[in-house]
């Protein structure tokens, strides 16, 4: 057991430090979040009557589609891994080689941690104005971790089955899309009624109006119970499923 | 028998890929296996070192069942594939580093063994830059240099040279003939008979999934006829008065007579003493030593033609 957190252990030093290095990634995750909040709330969020300045509704959003781009490079990640000679040097060692997914999804969270921090200080000094407790930042940030945590684990397994890079990033696509269709950049109400189921039952919905809550002060109602239903739920189907197929791409 | 497999069988889908194959391995020797492209060598280096299932056969690796105790086969081998398992993005040092903290050497062990193998594998100077700046020689030393981390007993080599340039692969067969001084034995794979050949005590060409010989590098040799001389002339007739001195194959549009040999300075003497007593003397002499193509060619058509 002690092996098994000690090898995890060297596993996320591992991808900590080839996310660090891995400049496309860090962009990707980081820099392209912040060019899409600067367009949404300079181009697009004129034109959006959300009843409050259009800021302090874009933010959740942001934070949930840097969740998007965080997974799918973790996908890409996972993938080059299972289609390198990398996967076979560690199955082939006496260790328990899944340890490379928890290095993954560990330094997954870790890069979501960081780019939502930097996008909350970018949006601040644009005009973010959060009326938040400590304990509902707590709150908050317990919820996007826990969020973030599955999300990471489905893109971990999708890049456990992917059989290249390319498709692994194809696979994460609909992470990508998803928070365009919730409550993220304009009010579910806004939209055609078959679009707005979609976007009342996904979890990023909830998700997004409980964060935007618990920040800024709307109504949350049972928005965060859903939330936090979702998240749990999310988290425990992902890893099971990427223990599954990271079992069925390595038995063969 | 450190090696020892009996009825080898595995098939994807329905097209067998190994069909019954049986060898064994001496500790502390080099066995070398032979083959084209698509001949089951990668697969059973991979069945072997417990990446993948076998469908069918005795397997022991180590004293243990491949198939029932892979974690102990793991702790006794090391696999270098065909490709390089080096993070392009950590240093050559972070490489070592890390795969002697999984082997649970601890921070000073992993350390002081990686800067070891750095020395041995003469990567010192590029210790700590990172791996994507190195050569396709450097690459797979390091690669070579990660399986060594933890001693293993057995190690697994997939075609150790394929795609180096000449300098790059007599490094590193130095350094496997390094690695067999120490004790280890070593399971290669190869396309290059001259590989074969220069490294390993034993070798068995792979066909089809079927083993198509085996035996050191002279039984196989002996198979294909081994050496052979190849004498150019100026003159049909002075090629008649050779070939009827020496016998040998005539080439007479090309006027070359090719004769068996042993390969030694000695026997080319004999040769060239003999022909100046008959008055002839070749315009061109080139030796010839049998290539894997010869090995494949007598060794496929000896069974593939119908008599």
């Amino acid at each position: 057991m002690s092996h098994a957190i000690a090898d995890s252990m060297t596993m996320i030093g591992r991808s900590i430090r080839l996310g660090r290095r891995n400049v496309d990634t860090l962009i990707m995750s980081i820099v392209l979040p912040l060019l899409m909040m600067a367009l949404f709330v300079y181009v697009f969020g004129g034109a959006i009557n959300t009843g409050t300045g259009y800021i302090n509704y874009v933010v959740p959003g942001i934070i949930l589609l840097c969740t998007g781009y965080g997974a799918a490079s973790t996908a890409m990640s996972v993938a080059d891994d299972m289609n390198s000679g990398m996967i076979d040097r560690l199955r082939s060692m006496p260790i328990r080689s899944f340890a490379v997914l928890t290095g993954h999804v560990t330094a997954s969270v870790a890069r979501n941690a960081l780019s939502t921090t930097i996008v909350v200080g970018a949006a601040v000094a644009m005009g973010f104005r959060p009326s938040a407790s400590p304990l509902e930042w707590l709150a908050a940030a317990g919820l996007l971790l826990l969020y973030v945590l599955a999300l990471s684990w489905l893109a971990a397994g999708l890049g456990a089955v992917a059989k290249s890079v390319e498709s692994a990033s194809a696979l994460s696509f609909f992470m990508l899309f998803l928070p365009y269709l919730s409550s993220a950049f304009v009010p579910t109400h806004t939209m055609p009624p078959f679009l707005r189921g979609i976007s009342e039952h996904q979890p990023i919905t909830p998700v997004i109006e409980t964060v935007r809550g618990l920040l800024t002060g709307t109504p949350v109602g049972d928005q965060g119970w859903i939330a936090l239903a979702w998240s749990v739920g999310l988290l425990i189907a992902s890893f099971v499923l990427a223990v599954a197929l990271y079992r069925r791409r390595v038995n063969d | 028998m450190i090696v020892e497999v009996t009825g080898l069988r595995k098939a994807y889908g329905s097209t067998a890929v190994l069909d019954g194959i049986d060898l064994e391995v001496a500790e502390g020797s080099v066995f070398a296996l032979l083959g084209p492209n698509g001949a089951g060598k990668t697969t059973t280096i991979r069945i072997l070192s417990t990446l993948s299932r076998p469908d069918g056969g005795r397997l022991r690796v180590a004293g243990f069942d491949v198939v029932r105790e892979p974690a102990e086969v793991r702790g006794a081998i090391s696999v270098t594939g065909q490709y390089a398992a080096v993070d392009a993005e950590q240093t050559g040092r972070e490489n070592l580093v890390m795969v002697g903290r999984l082997m649970h050497l601890g921070r000073p062990g992993a350390k002081a063994r990686a800067a070891g193998l750095l020395e041995r594998f003469d990567l010192v100077d590029a210790a700590d830059r990172r791996v994507k700046t190195y050569s396709g020689g450097m690459r797979r030393r390091l690669d070579l240099a990660m399986s060594l981390v933890a001693a293993p007993k057995v190690i697994f080599l997939d075609e150790p040279t394929t795609g180096l340039d000449p300098a790059s692969r007599t490094t590193m067969w130095d350094a496997i003939r390094d690695l067999v001084r120490t004790g280890t034995t070593i399971f290669l794979t190869t396309q290059y008979l001259e590989e074969a050949d220069r490294l390993a005590d034993r070798i068995m060409v792979l066909d089809k999934g079927k083993v198509a010989a085996q035996g050191t590098a002279d039984d196989l040799k002996a198979r294909v006829g081994g050496d052979r001389l190849d004498l150019r002339f100026t003159s049909a007739a002075a090629l008649d008065i050779a070939a009827a001195r020496l016998g040998g194959f005539t080439d007479h549009e090309r006027l070359v007579l090719s004769v068996p040999s042993d390969g030694t300075a000695t026997h080319l003497h004999t040769v060239l003493d003999d022909l100046r007593a008959a008055a002839v003397v070749p315009a061109q002499v080139s030796s010839h030593r049998p290539t894997l193509d010869d090995v494949f060619l007598a060794l496929t058509a000896r069974e593939g033609v119908p008599a």
